[in-house]
């Protein structure tokens, strides 16, 4: 058991067919840390996410995540596991039938043996920890908006105090403020929480000022992992592409000088 | 595993001390609030206060009792300080000492007696609506078919005859099947009671009759309720959840004729056609059980069946068909219409489809006995 690595991937292959999305993949994440994974659409980011939490079987390779072996554990062990990270999916995936509460509350009733009132407290915690105003507590995920909607979802990931926080384009669709907001939600909670967060996103800014450690995934690969200045400074075309853009180097040139 | 938590009194004079050891955490936050509940419940006497030296591990869930117990001893006018805290427990403590200030205001909880009259007032309400939007439909469809007509080349027809084939042709084993079932029950019981009274050649004329002018349609057209308007209703549902009606609408097209006009009229085609073969499956049915049950030959039976049943008698089950499919197919798209935007509501809209779609066949079947009766038919 590694206590400092909590997502071990190594030598993933994974397919649908006769085409191979993962080709040999291998990826580190370390506990107490935000990992940023960038690539194309359609590059297998998701794929690889839904291969890490078991959605999608691996034609090879393990899967480690904190310290358990999900290739090889039993059932049992897969459970205490799922039970220690939370999924923020892209879409929220917030339950329809179930208001925002109900929604929070679900895992901890499932897993977790409260009483009504901690139960109520602890989601109500929750919810106002992502920053979600009481009076939206009792809304139907129908009468949200995207960004109260993420934050629901990410209250929900978050009641079983995970240790490990999976976010699926967390700020994908979300207004350049919203995001902002998030990412800095994102950040404190992590630090507050301890959280170690696995995050797919497309955001440079998230990339810029959140990630501790950024991958970027090209051609079934992962090419290049580092911090942004590893980024920055990788000669690989699409990375090159990517960071080194029109678009990344006016956002660059703002976060280079924030004081005007 | 991580030990048990536990709140320990290490002194209770002048001002109480406690020490707090083992794991704050949400496997074990059933135990801490009870022991929590316990402390809380003591009387309040100066400042208390807590070592958190000894907590193996804490999360939300420890953060939030100990907040409580503060709550609670502060809302007593007890002062608690809490010494101690490892440095890297301290945002956690923070973040829900912040918490839940704000109550949401709750629901007001109303009698049960008006609770009740809403109900009864907003289902009235609803059944209106209801009403209107089935109405609103139908002019909507009027109208599609008005300009159809004026210009004849905007009919989707690969959508109408694609519709058809589900509609109708694939619906014909089913429908075939449950009717010959049908004609051979009527026949049997109609045997088996008919007999007592020595009255079994009138078994033919009830069975001609019955099944021609009320049973061929209207089990056809509950059928096709179950069938092909509950598929109606969730086609056109989803597509309104995910904006497809919005973006056909967006790019000037019409949502009733692109989608509305070629389902309903492809019902209509294929209600008819359904209740047609039907008819004659039941007939068939009960020809059936008439010549291994009842002991009456093929000859004789249509022999009495061309006696027993006129032409009239086929008209009005023919005539009721298409009435039967366009109030399926406007139930159905205007259910469909209905959805919102959870799938829970794309589940109770296809219910009511099939529900409500059902009820007003049998509401327009009772119409028609009465018009038909009062013509002579």
């Amino acid at each position: 058991m590694n206590e400092e690595t909590a997502i071990n991937v190594r030598n993933l292959v994974v397919g649908f067919g006769d085409t191979t999305v993962l080709d040999h993949v291998s990826v580190a994440v370390k506990r107490g840390e935000i990992f940023g994974f960038v690539g194309g659409s359609g590059s297998g980011k998701s794929v690889l996410l839904r291969t890490i939490i078991g959605l999608i079987p691996a034609r090879s390779g393990t899967v480690e995540v904190l310290g358990t072996d999900l290739s090889r554990a039993d059932e049992e062990a897969r459970r205490a596991t799922e039970r220690r990270w939370g999924i923020l999916f892209q879409q929220g995936a917030l339950f329809s039938s179930l208001s925002v509460l109900q929604n929070v509350q679900f895992p901890m009733r499932e897993y977790l043996n409260l009483s009504k009132r901690l139960m109520r407290e602890m989601a109500e915690a929750k919810l106002d920890m992502v920053g979600l105003k009481p009076e939206d507590w009792h809304k139907l995920p129908s009468e949200l908006s995207g960004g109260m909607t993420k934050r629901v979802a990410l209250a929900r990931a978050l009641a079983l105090d995970p240790e490990l926080v999976f976010l699926d384009e967390p700020t994908s669709g979300l207004d350049p403020i919203s995001a902002g907001e998030f990412d800095e939600l994102i950040r404190t909670l992590q630090r507050t929480l301890e959280l170690t967060v696995f995050m797919i996103t497309h955001d440079l800014e998230s990339l810029h000022t959140v990630c501790d450690r950024i991958g970027v995934l090209a051609d079934g690969k992962v090419v290049v992992s580092g911090p942004i200045s590893v980024m920055l400074a990788s000669e690989h075309p699409w990375v090159k592409a990517y960071f080194r853009g029109k678009r990344a180097d006016v956002l660059a040139r703002r976060l280079a000088q924030p004081a005007t | 595993m991580s030990a048990k938590p536990s709140l320990r009194a290490t002194a209770g004079d002048p001002a109480p001390q406690f020490a707090a050891a083992g794991a704050w955490t949400a496997v074990h936050a059933s135990d801490l609030e009870a022991l929590i509940d316990g402390v809380a419940a003591e009387p309040v006497a100066g400042t208390a206060s807590i070592d958190m030296g000894k907590v193996e591990a804490f999360d939300t869930y420890g953060a939030w009792l100990l907040e409580r117990l503060i709550r609670e001893r502060k809302a007593r006018g007890g002062e608690t300080a809490i010494v101690a805290l490892p440095e890297h427990y301290r945002d956690l403590v923070m973040s829900m000492h912040d918490a839940i200030r704000e109550q949401p205001v709750p629901a007001a909880r109303a009698n049960a007696i008006i609770d009740a009259v809403e109900k009864v007032g907003r289902a009235t309400v609803g059944a209106g609506h209801d009403l209107l939007a089935i109405a609103n439909m139908l002019g909507a469809i009027g109208a599609a078919t008005a300009r159809v007509l004026a210009s004849p080349r905007t009919f989707r027809l690969t959508s109408a005859v694609h519709h058809l084939d589900r509609v109708g042709l694939q619906a014909v084993p089913i429908i075939l099947l449950i009717t010959f079932l049908i004609g051979g029950i009527i026949a049997q019981q109609g045997f088996f009671h008919f007999r007592k009274f020595g009255a079994e050649t009138y078994v033919v004329d009830m069975l001609g009759i019955l099944i021609l002018r009320e049973i061929g349609v209207l089990i056809v057209s509950i059928m096709v309720a179950g069938r092909s308007g509950s598929s109606y209703t969730a086609e056109l549902g989803s597509m309104k959840m995910r904006e497809e009606i919005d973006a056909l609408r967006t790019m000037g097209l019409d949502p009733i004729a692109v989608l509305v006009l070629p389902r309903v009229l492809a019902l209509i085609l294929a209600l008819t056609m359904l209740t047609f073969l039907g008819a004659m499956s039941a007939l068939f049915g009960g020809g059936l059980v008439a010549w291994l049950y009842g002991g009456m030959s093929p000859d004789i039976f249509v022999a009495r069946l061309k006696e027993a049943i006129s032409i009239t008698h086929f008209k009005v089950g023919m005539i009721k068909a298409p009435f039967m499919a366009l109030v399926i197919g406007v139930v159905a798209c205007a259910q469909g219409f209905a959805v919102k935007g959870s799938a829970e509501s794309l589940g109770l809209q296809t219910t009511a489809s099939v529900v409500k779609a059902i009820f007003l066949v049998i509401v327009l079947d009772g119409l028609f006995a009465v018009f038909f009766a009062s013509i002579d038919m």
